[in-house]
């Protein structure tokens, strides 16, 4: 068939594809001269801020990414960190929100599948998938429609993959009404000698491609990603992805045995960008060259144009580096796995990529001048106008009947359980997953090893919209806390970053007060990031969602027999509170919810007390003296103590050293511990040694909460605070 | 004794089953690839879990035309031991071993979580390590696990013993998670030698995931392998 003639490329073209003026300017100058049209494509996504983070390059530099346990920090597909025993885990979280908010089913799916192939391309096997969510308000427009799209969509990627979903967060808040946030996260395990990097390397060993045919889904996704939301964003909908986890199952299987053969130079996926920066992030960071041919590019139809073919994201596509002259091996696996393979070029010395379609060169562009050329901004920032106003403190109103308000506080989307969406998630297979989901954090058993690898995933946006910095190191220290309670040590951090248009100024502050906070508190607490990805232009119509650095953080236990539960365990056993209330409400879910007020300060983070807490939880954990342990965070003490009582249906009689109104206080730094009477001693010693508040509090028993809040007296049966927070969410999704 | 557990494209519970024969009983173990026409002498053959070649077209309807699959129906015609798992079942149903066939859950959904089992045979190869009336607890994980045939095939079902797991609730009265017909759960032919079941015990074979009633199902094949030998010793 005949081919249209080229588009003209100009600066209008330019901007049509994503480039600002100055940047065609600086493109046409790296080249000395104007590239053509397929040029012109492969540059803007480059350059897009989803595959360059130019916004945000120069402040992730001041994460501390070194540690004793890290074997790659970002950079790579994936983090890579060491359990011992031999064994690494490999583990990244990711955003996909745009293409969720435009199509939830396929855009969560495709979503779940990126990050499966980044941990696979890194030669482990991935053997945990978590996902945090942030919808808007239930009654928002088409809302249950992205709930139910989403985790139909989480669920059979996932599932069929035959990788358990253990964990992850789900929350319900209005500044999400136009821009959902799907972060989803993957860790996988190799042993330490068999990890694979994305380098192109050896010039004369050939381009492989695998997988799905090439089509025209998802063509400029990333430069999609890269722009707000408007009235017209259900036009985009052919930049969405359309997923096939069946294929991807086989891949991952096939790249598994393949990478066995030891025939494999490099693998990459192609995600965001597919060809293009696959192909540009091997060749620089190998700083060598490639030739590509793209007639021999498998695809679905006829007549894609080479820009089509350099842009489209189709799923399930991997290139790889072969060695030469053992193709064949890897064609072997692939084809046994009925996978199509293809040669579709070389490596080269020339530090150039040239890209070839029937014989005639149609892109010759230099790769590490346009890969480290991307363009780095440090855009204004600016304090947002009212911040003063909206951390100005709010006035508590008592809650009356306790018991009845925190009742009233289950029976939400936001504090009900998540076990409607869990449930649609297999969470069991691979027989690994000693901790599941609901709990603090998820753990699994290393086979062959007497280790367990620990995971959560933790932010809380309100926080941040109050203050960015304060609410990014919560995000860090609740997880370190998370992992304590299941004794896990913490071994590095995978951001998701999610926020409005860095270009608009306050935006640019709220970013850079979250990246600092988050580079403090995984200073203090001794964690590093090793991996992450940032996502920006989370807005709709002008409106920002709120700040949410996610932060997924995963640890190591080094042995499962005195795994401590996460609810109370048997009558009698006595329950201890560790830290200490400031009667902090700033952004409290009680606030939010029952008084619909989202002012004043967040809870303050007091990092040197978040070290002492986890450590003592760590230790504890590890001696055997706790039978459970429950961080204190969203919904305070009266939330963590719900569900501690729900997990075996037990009761508890207590005379805790708050209010009514401080029970519901969302101060930092606290957990509840039940332990057994004979061994109630010795923690509080250990505790008192260690500098950490410990009060013991009452005992476990019954099938009622009975309270003694300073004198008020409170009382609910188990059975039914149960009934109402097991099915508030299905209620509330009107199911 | 001898395991295969089958691999098709798209299994995900071959490890998992292949971990407890081969681990945690120390049987010999072996996969057998779905593309090759031999079961490599084993005994015992299991159908394992997952989304073979991706579920497409209807959840074991391709497993149920591999080259593997006229193997397994000559093992099981000879009296071969033949297990199906969750996604083993419904192959196990789309190549005609079993009666009846599977429709999605009632609701619609994915669902993965612990049921409770009453067992109501326990003479057979599977279950001799059970006994009647006993209630177990296994995980499920599965979106098409809505067992279904009409009256009289049910009535002829239940008439020949071949009800082996009924759902029931934790203290054994009723229950049904998925909708299946008479809270159908696992069943077997007239001649006891293949077993079909929702549930997967290989999820709840070792103390560490909190849950051992899946291993007698394992053990029980074990035992009556053994005693099978003895017989022709």
């Amino acid at each position: 068939m005949s081919r249209a003639a080229e588009p003209t490329v100009d600066l209008a073209a330019a901007e049509a594809q994503g480039l600002t003026q100055e940047e065609f300017e600086n493109l046409c100058h790296i080249l000395g001269r104007d590239p053509n049209h397929t040029e012109l494509g492969i540059a803007s996504a480059l350059w897009s801020e989803h595959c360059s983070y130019k916004s945000s390059k120069a402040y992730l530099r001041e994460f501390p990414t070194q540690g004793a346990h890290v074997l790659q920090g970002p950079g790579e597909n994936a983090g890579v960190v060491e359990l011992g025993h031999g064994w690494v885990a490999v583990f990244k979280m990711e955003s996909h929100n745009h293409p969720s908010y435009i199509e939830p089913y396929q855009g969560a799916a495709t979503g779940v599948g990126g990050i499966l192939r980044d941990i696979f391309t890194m030669g482990a096997r991935p053997i945990a998938l978590m996902n945090a969510l942030r919808f808007g308000s239930i009654d928002a427009p088409r809302m249950r429609h992205l709930v139910d799209g989403v985790v139909r969509g989480i669920g059979d990627y996932g599932n069929c993959m035959g990788v358990p979903t253990i964990g992850g967060e789900t929350d319900f808040h209005p500044s999400f009404n136009g821009n959902i946030l799907v972060n989803a996260f993957a860790l996988g395990v190799a042993r330490r000698d068999s990890i694979l990097r994305a380098r192109a390397s050896g010039p004369g060993n050939p381009i492989l491609y695998v997988g799905s045919r090439t089509g025209r889904d998802g063509i400029h996704g990333a430069t999609m990603a890269s722009e707000s939301f408007d009235a017209d964003s259900e036009e985009k909908l052919p930049t969405v992805q359309v997923g096939d986890p069946f294929t991807e199952k086989i891949l991952l299987e096939a790249c598994l045995q393949a990478l066995k053969s030891g025939a494999v130079v490099a693998l990459q996926d192609m995600g965001a960008a597919g060809l293009t920066s696959s192909s540009f992030e091997m060749a620089s960071r190998g700083r060598t060259g490639l030739v590509l041919n793209l007639d021999k590019v498998p695809r679905r139809e006829p007549g894609l144009t080479p820009w089509e073919i350099m842009l489209s994201e189709s799923q399930e596509r991997m290139v790889l580096v072969a060695q030469r002259g053992k193709e064949d091996v890897l064609r072997h696996v692939f084809e046994r796995w009925g996978l199509e393979v293809e040669t579709i070029g070389e490596v080269t010395a020339t530090g150039r990529a040239v890209i070839r379609d029937q014989g005639k060169v149609v892109a010759d562009l230099p790769i590490r001048p346009l890969t480290d050329g991307a363009p780095v901004y440090r855009r204004p920032a600016l304090e947002p106008a009212g911040l003063a106003e909206r951390q100005t403190k709010a006035k508590v109103p008592d809650p009356g009947d306790p018991a009845k308000a925190l009742t009233k506080m289950l029976d939400t989307p936001e504090l009900g359980s998540k076990s409607w969406i869990w449930q649609q998630y297999d969470h069991t297979v691979r027989t690994n997953t000693v901790r599941g989901p609901g709990g603090d954090a998820a753990v699994v058993a290393l086979k062959g090893t007497p280790l367990g690898i620990a995971m959560t995933c933790d932010v809380n946006p309100v926080y941040c919209y109050l203050d960015p910095r304060t609410g990014a190191m919560q995000a860090v220290a609740e997880a370190v806390r998370n992992l304590a309670c299941v004794g896990a040590e913490p071994l590095g951090v995978s951001d998701c970053l999610n926020f409005g248009n860095p270009e608009n100024p306050e935006v640019s502050w709220q970013f850079r007060e979250s990246v600092r906070g988050i580079s403090e508190a995984c200073r203090a607490l001794d964690v590093p990031v090793i991996s992450g990805n940032v996502s920006f232009y989370n807005e709709t119509e002008g409106e920002s969602i709120h700040p949410t650095p996610a932060i997924s953080m995963a640890g190591v236990l080094p042995d499962l027999t005195n795994l401590p539960a996460t609810g109370f365990v048997e009558a009698k056993d006595q329950v201890i509170l560790l830290g200490v209330d400031h009667g902090e409400h700033g952004g409290s879910a009680y606030m939010r919810l029952l008084h619909g007020v989202e002012q004043g300060l967040p809870p303050a983070v007091d990092l040197a007390a978040e070290g002492s807490l986890a450590a003592l939880l760590r230790y504890l954990a590890f001696d055997g003296a706790l039978r459970s342990a429950h961080d204190v965070s969203t919904g305070g003490l009266g939330v963590a103590l719900a569900e501690a009582c729900f997990e075996h249906g037990l009761g508890a009689d207590l005379k805790l050293p708050v209010d009514p109104v401080g029970f519901f206080s969302e101060t930092q730094a606290r957990a509840v511990i039940s332990v057994t009477p004979k061994a109630v001693d010795g923690v509080l010693a250990e505790a008192e040694r260690r500098g950490v508040p410990a009060l013991v509090v009452g005992a476990v028993g019954g099938d009622s909460l009975k309270l003694n809040l300073d004198g008020t007296k409170s009382k609910i049966q188990v059975a039914e605070l149960h009934s109402v927070w097991s099915t508030a969410l299905p209620r509330a999704l009107e199911l | 004794m001898k395991c295969g557990v089958v691999v098709f494209p798209g299994s995900n519970c071959d490890h998992d089953v292949y971990h407890v024969l081969k681990h945690l009983l120390n049987v010999e173990t072996v996969f057998l690839w779905h593309d090759d026409a031999d079961l490599k002498g084993s005994d015992l053959v299991v159908l394992p879990g997952g989304f073979s070649y991706g579920d497409y077209l209807r959840a074991g309807a391709m497993a149920g035309l591999s080259p593997i699959v006229d193997e397994v129906r000559r093992h099981a015609e000879a009296g071969g031991l033949v297990l199906g798992i969750c996604n083993g079942f419904q192959i196990l149903l789309e190549m005609g071993l079993l009666p009846g066939a599977m429709r999605r859950n009632l609701g619609q959904r994915f669902l993965c979580r612990d049921v409770h089992l009453e067992v109501v045979r326990d003479d057979l190869a599977f279950t001799s390590q059970y006994s009647v009336g006993q209630i177990l607890r296994m995980p499920v994980a599965h979106a098409e696990g809505n067992y279904f045939d009409t009256p009289k095939n049910l009535d002829a079902l239940e008439k020949n013993r071949q009800v082996v797991f009924r759902y029931c609730d934790p203290g054994g009265g009723p229950d049904d998670p998925n909708g299946s017909e008479r809270g159908i759960a696992g069943i077997c032919n007239r001649d006891g030698n293949v077993f079909g079941l929702m549930p997967h015990p290989e999820r709840c074979s070792e103390e560490l995931l909190g849950n051992v009633d899946g291993l007698a199902l394992f053990s029980s094949v074990m035992k009556s392998a053994a005693a099978a030998m003895e017989v022709e010793a």
